[in-house]
């Protein structure tokens, strides 16, 4: 499967002076899941906006399923499916009728809509909750409902901005395990998220930062190639010493407590690292490199990708 | 705190029996899942919420900085203009700090002028803690202060907890992310209105038996299937390029006979710790150990 599922080049948006999206080119394949990460602000649900043909683009061009974004927004709109960050159900329905209701704007009637209902409402499990009101349901459940709504019409390509934003750990891994069924099932996937393990699943992943792209890759590539420090870890018990220590010592980068060690970037010489923390009483087999995880490369990029 | 209930008005229970300590200058941390009781312990202690049961407070009211849920701050007055509004809430004076020297620590300093609505997330999170914190509290109160916030600004913000901490703050925060419990001095896990477990971090892994072991493969998705075909593991769980295997046995033995069965060096095979999340997930019989 190597068709081109979203194509965009030089996609451009500004808001008078502010340049929220500048210069983003990239593609998605059919079938593969996406994810498109970047800190608050950075231009990401602008981006899924111009893509949707919500938003137009300032400048540049793109394709989404074969579609001119800034001509056919409608053959688009229809084809896709996208779950705001937002939760942007009816509270004041029943979950039933929220799905009553976007499917019948989706020309969803008859035999076929209940049989694709009962599947929706079996994928997320809302069976228990149908005839609640829709606002007064735990955030998890109304974040099922939002996706079930997302999914009623059988999209080609679904767009999730932040779906596990606030949702139970249980839930959390629930979530990806259907992405992953969508993604099996040639669904394409674009998601985004600040959860970095779980981002982990995605078969690619474009960093956005103040509008520009400033990384793109398999999770392997990305974890491997972008950090040009040495990355290590210090182990111990005493971690609030260790922090005051280690942020006096030249060459070491964005400390930072992860569990019982502390995690850094570290440009300079090795032994003489070594001496100092041995000075302090920090022995240097606590002392070992570390293997970067997606974390690490988002700090990493945010803080020197952007130069 | 004794025993705790809270029942709202409707008959849901949020709370159905809590009680524990925090120490002076203590990182304390309530973690769960939606729903799970945290915001409405947070307002009890912020004294926001009615309940049954006792408090037993080294501390006055006035001694409490809150960070709310929601943003909760003026978003039509300026950085400044929020700041000096909630110091003159508080008539006692003296503990308060200088909102000069407060900006200037947690960074807004260049913002002062920026009307709130107009801040990133991040820094609307920084702003509503000078806020809380501008009138000199012993103890500050945290709902979900990191939620939605990226990781860069999460850092930072948890990083200006730890100094001030250091400094003797006591703070109580809670987070639905298991991964930042890790950093609190003592977790209290809840779910459902009760406690699960209350210690520390080394406490709660302590509680659940078994090891983890940590695969790196190169086809991570049949490495995955291969394991879970081996009688002596109880799960094998995907993290991308990562299989995390959970088996009761020796880690040294577990390493050598995972690394004969799977077919891959043992560097590549190494053990790893129990995360909050797989101990919360344990403990809710969600996860076979």
């Amino acid at each position: 499967m190597s068709e081109l599922c979203v194509d965009v080049r030089g996609l451009t948006r500004r808001f008078g002076d502010f340049v929220a999206v500048d210069n983003v080119d990239f593609e998605i394949r059919a079938g593969r899941i996406f994810g498109f990460l970047g800190p608050n602000g950075a231009g990401k649900s602008t981006t899924i906006r111009m893509l949707l043909g919500i938003v137009r683009p300032s400048e540049g061009q793109g394709r989404v399923l074969g579609y001119d974004i800034l001509k056919e927004s409608a053959q688009i709109r229809a084809r896709v499916g996208y779950m705001a960050q937002k939760f942007s159900l009816y509270e004041d329905l029943t979950p039933s009728e929220n799905l009553d209701f976007f499917a019948g704007l989706s020309g969803l009637e008859g035999a076929a809509w209940h049989k694709r209902r009962d599947l929706v409402v079996e994928m997320v499990k809302l069976g228990d909750y149908l005839t609640e009101m829709t606002g007064s349901l735990p955030g998890g459940v109304r974040q099922r409902l939002a996706l079930a709504v997302t999914l009623l019409h059988e999209p080609e390509l679904i767009f999730l901005d932040e779906p596990t934003g606030n949702v139970d750990p249980a839930l959390r891994r629930y979530f990806w395990e259907l992405i992953v069924q969508l993604s099996q099932a040639g669904k394409t996937v674009m998601v985004t998220s600040h959860y970095m393990d779980e981002v982990e699943r995605c078969d690619k992943i474009c960093f956005i930062h103040s509008g520009k792209l400033i990384g793109e890759g398999s999770p392997r590539e990305l974890k491997s190639n972008t950090i040009k420090k040495e990355l290590l870890s210090l182990s111990t018990s005493r971690r609030a010493e260790a922090m005051q220590v280690l942020k006096g010592i030249k060459g070491v980068e964005n400390p930072f407590p992860a569990g019982t060690s502390i995690r850094f970037l570290f440009d300079g010489n090795r032994t003489e690292l070594e001496e100092l923390l041995k000075r302090e009483r920090f022995s240097s087999e606590e002392l070992e490199q570390a293997r970067p995880n997606l974390e690490d490369v988002f700090i990493y990029l945010s803080k020197e990708g952007v130069a | 705190m004794q025993d705790l209930r809270c029942t709202y008005p409707g008959g849901t229970e949020a709370l159905r029996g809590v009680s524990f300590e925090v120490k002076e200058a203590e990182l304390f941390g309530f973690v769960g899942p939606d729903g799970a009781g945290k915001t409405t312990l947070i307002k009890i202690l912020a004294g926001l919420v009615a309940h049954e049961g006792t408090i037993d407070a080294a501390f006055s009211p006035d001694e409490v900085g809150y960070i709310p849920q929601r943003f909760s701050l003026y978003t039509d007055l300026s950085v400044r203009e929020n700041v000096d509004f909630f110091q003159g809430l508080y008539p006692r004076r003296e503990r308060s700090r200088y909102p000069e020297e407060l900006l200037e620590f947690i960074g807004l300093a260049r913002f002062q002028d920026r009307l709130a609505g107009a801040l990133s997330g991040g820094m609307k999170q920084k702003l509503a803690l000078v806020c809380a914190l501008v009138h000199g509290p012993k103890v500050l109160l945290m709902d979900e202060p990191t939620v939605g916030v990226d990781p860069v600004s999460r850092r930072e913000f948890l990083s200006l907890v730890f100094e001030l901490q250091k400094e003797g703050l006591t703070v109580v925060s809670s987070t639905p992310y298991m991964d930042e419990a890790e950093q609190f001095d003592r977790v209290v896990l809840l779910h459902d209105g009760r406690i699960l477990l209350n210690g520390t971090v080394d406490e709660l892994r302590g509680s659940v038996e078994g090891v983890v072991m940590r695969v790196y493969a190169t086809d991570p998705l049949s490495t995955q299937r291969r394991a879970l075909k081996l009688d002596y593991i109880r799960d094998a769980q995907l993290f991308g390029d990562r299989v995390h295997v959970f088996l009761h046995m020796d880690p040294e033995q577990a390493c050598r006979r995972l690394s004969h069965d799977l077919e891959l060096p043992s560097s590549e095979i190494e053990r790893a710790e129990y995360s909050i999340e797989d101990i919360f997930l344990i403990q809710t019989g969600k996860q076979r150990v």
